[in-house]
């Protein structure tokens, strides 16, 4: 395990368990993130490494276990001394300070980037629609597509598609921020503009962020802690420098050579 | 009086389930004109010929889009008064259908004739258009592969595209059998004794509605929700066949 | 044979035909917006409510259904509760054509909007899902709004459905387009051909127009979409 600072994780998933009919996708996982932790996950498909941001994102629910943000039970809810399972308005508060970022974009077709953009600040955060269509604009601004604010997703390119995503997400300003495989659906001459915000961000913010990627390059420039997943538990983690250069696994040293040889 | 005479409703079930074979009737020789008129039409619509073709499609828009009752009223009042010059003068009876006889003033079917012919003719326009979305979703491919190991047009559409076809198209095809035999009770307005017909004498004669048209009402939900759930359970079938 | 007389009873009855379209139309989109949604509630008995109202009025006779709204509801009057004015089971020829003709467009049309609501993609939920959108927010701004283009052109055919229906009610004694046609031909003013050709033009007209509409409206909410969107 990662040295923790003594302070709460970000991120606390005790004894999870989550399977698909029989496929027991993650077996009592216990996993921590830290505050303002840049996490890199990888490994390869079926390995559980998407369930965990699903399970965060509350897109699946877990069988067994708990799920910890920032200090606060997830799922659960504490009534005199025990957990329980809580609300729903309980788990969309918590989920409140999460964002996701799709490998799909997911965009609202039917609205302009600003809309896509704005919604979420003017329906869930209350603002009104002059204050979330200027966060809209802000945050455009940051991902580079000020430009593109009244064009609708069918009219931009697949990396402005997803920087728009990005955007979206972070007009939430949540504190952690996943992202699942973001750049796999992009055409290779679009992955960089996308991985630029992402440096940015990783670079330039106190935000806590759980990156899914095979992009081994990225993972090594902005990266606290590569962690290597397989069959729904931890292989392998350490800083990047070691990991990515050095495997100590078998798993892991056959799953980076096989990224690299697709690359 | 009481509001719900059991007595009453046991009295005039025969006469109602009477009414019900002359309903299922119809319903058979209707959705039989209406299956081959479909595929008629369907295939007369496909027609490079625009001789051929715009009326097939005028035909089918014309009558999809009208309602069924006027078409009723129409053939019913229309076609005695019908002379063709050009039909020869004949009379004669198909069994299930009835008497056709063709003279000088015009054509005279029964009523259960008329009724059964406007319900195929009018459910013929709605097959057409089953017929064709089945044959055009049948993937552009097909047509190729069969051109290229040099099948007759023939044996194309009788091995390769209708066996691929009509398994599609059955599902809806079952639907409007249901929709048709729904439908019947129209030509209770053209004198045919079918179903509602009958409910109907015996509220003019006892003035008692509450019962006959209830229990029409119920003879049809008995019917209708086995026949769909039947429906969808072949569609399923057929669905898992083709996986 | 197309005198001043025929055609002025020809465009009161169609009037009415138009009136009723309409009511009932409004009738049948609210009953199916509401069942449609209410067919994928996460209650049971919701959806056990939207099915039985769907799989009933699919499985009966739209004139048996006018008939017995019109002529033997009246006859329950006797067995209301005190509390239930016998208004309520005393239809107007007009009111019990708007309510059956409503009742059954909202059947069929509940599964037209279930299946666009579920054609929805995916993603789309999850996304919503990721904004901490509620439910219903979810369902308001993302999903039903892009099922509507696809509910459309299913609905179009079953306002014409609807249309064709209301010629229904001439039999219950209201005066539409098919009423008057019948009249002007039992009283001797026209002919069978004359009448009923003309009416039969007048619908075939008027499903024009709903489909134009339709298609109107088919354009409006497909606004920035590129046909085959894949978002």
């Amino acid at each position: 395990m990662a040295t923790h600072e003594p302070e709460t994780p970000m991120v606390r998933f005790r004894a999870v368990r989550k399977a698909f009919g029989d496929l027991v996708v993650l077996d009592g996982l216990d996993f921590d993130v830290s505050r303002a932790e840049k996490l890199v996950i990888i490994g390869p498909s079926g390995s559980g490494k998407t369930t965990i941001l699903r399970v965060l994102m509350t897109l699946e629910r877990p069988d067994k276990g708990t799920v910890e943000v920032d200090g606060e039970h997830l799922y659960h809810v504490e009534k005199r001394g025990k957990l329980v399972k809580a609300t729903g308005n309980h788990i969309r508060k918590v989920r409140l300070k999460i964002g996701m970022v799709f490998q799909h974009f997911n965009l609202f077709p039917h609205m302009t980037a600003r809309q896509n953009v704005a919604l979420g600040p003017n329906k869930v955060l209350g603002l009104s629609r002059q204050e979330a269509n200027d966060k809209a604009e802000e945050f455009l601004v940051m991902v580079g597509l000020a430009d593109k604010a009244t064009q609708h997703p069918a009219q931009l390119s697949g990396g402005q598609k997803q920087r728009v995503a990005i955007a979206r997400a972070l007009a939430m300003e949540p504190e952690v921020m996943l992202f699942d495989e973001v750049t796999s659906a992009l055409d290779p001459e679009l992955v960089g503009e996308v991985l630029n915000v992402l440096r940015d961000l990783a670079r330039n913010t106190r935000m806590t962020m759980l990156i899914v990627t095979h992009e081994v390059g990225f993972a090594r420039d902005i990266g606290d802690r590569v962690v290597m997943f397989d069959e729904g538990r931890v292989i392998e983690e350490g800083p990047p420098g070691e990991i990515l250069a050095n495997p100590k696994e078998a798993r892991t040293q056959d799953f980076l050579r096989a990224v690299i040889e697709r690359a | 009086m009481t509001v719900w005479d059991w007595g009453y409703t046991a009295e005039i079930m025969p006469d109602l389930l009477d009414g019900l074979i002359v309903t299922l009737r119809a319903t058979a020789v209707g959705i039989t004109i209406a299956l081959i008129l479909g595929l008629f039409l369907a295939v007369a619509r496909r027609s490079r010929s625009r001789l051929v073709a715009w009326p097939a499609l005028g035909f089918i828009e014309f009558v999809r889009s009208t309602p069924l009752l006027v078409q009723l009223f129409f053939m019913f009042y229309v076609l005695p008064d019908l002379s063709i010059p050009a039909l020869p003068n004949f009379d004669v009876t198909l069994p299930a259908f009835g008497e056709i006889k063709v003279d000088d003033d015009g054509i005279r079917l029964g009523a259960f004739a008329t009724g059964a012919l406007t319900l195929g003719m009018h459910y013929g326009a709605y097959t057409a258009e089953v017929y064709r979305a089945g044959i055009d979703g049948i993937q552009r491919g097909q047509w190729e592969a069969s051109t290229a190991i040099s099948l007759s047009p023939f044996d194309t559409w009788s091995r390769v595209v209708l066996p691929q076809a009509i398994p599609t198209v059955v599902p809806a095809l079952g639907n409007y059998l249901i929709s048709m035999f729904k439908e019947v009770p129209l030509l209770a307005t053209i004198t045919v004794l079918e179903v509602l017909g009958e409910a109907r004498s015996h509220c003019n004669r006892e003035f008692r509605s509450l019962e006959p048209y209830t229990m029409t009402g119920m003879i049809f939900l008995v019917i209708s929700i086995p026949s769909s759930l039947l429906v969808r359970f072949v569609e399923r079938r057929i669905g898992y066949a083709r996986a | 044979m197309f005198d001043s007389q025929v055609i002025e009873s020809l465009l009161d009855g169609a009037r009415v035909t138009i009136q009723l379209t309409f009511l009932a139309g409004l009738l049948g989109t609210a009953l199916s917006v509401l069942s449609g949604l209410g067919s994928l509630s996460a209650w049971r008995v919701v959806r056990g409510v939207s099915r039985g109202y769907v799989e009933f009025f699919r499985g009966t006779s739209e004139i048996v259904q006018l008939f017995w709204f019109f002529f033997a509801l009246p006859l329950l009057a006797p067995a209301l509760p005190d509390f239930i004015p016998e208004r309520i089971v005393r239809l107007t020829p007009l009111e019990a054509g708007v309510v059956v003709l409503g009742l059954n467009t909202g059947a069929y049309g509940s599964e037209v909007v279930r299946g666009a609501i579920q054609a929805v993609g995916q993603g789309q939920r999850e996304a919503a899902v990721a904004l901490s959108l509620t439910p219903f927010q979810r369902m308001r701004h993302v999903i039903f709004p892009q099922a509507v283009l696809t509910m459309l052109p299913p609905y179009g055919n079953l306002l014409i459905q609807l249309l064709k229906g209301t010629a229904l009610v001439s039999l219950i004694t209201l005066s539409d387009l098919t009423f008057e046609a019948q009249k002007l031909r039992v009283n001797g003013t026209a002919d069978a051909p004359t009448v009923y050709s003309a009416i039969l033009v007048m619908y075939f007209i008027m499903a024009l127009a709903i489909t134009a509409v339709v298609r109107l409206l088919e354009r409006y909410f497909s606004r920035g979409l590129a046909i085959g969107r894949g978002m």
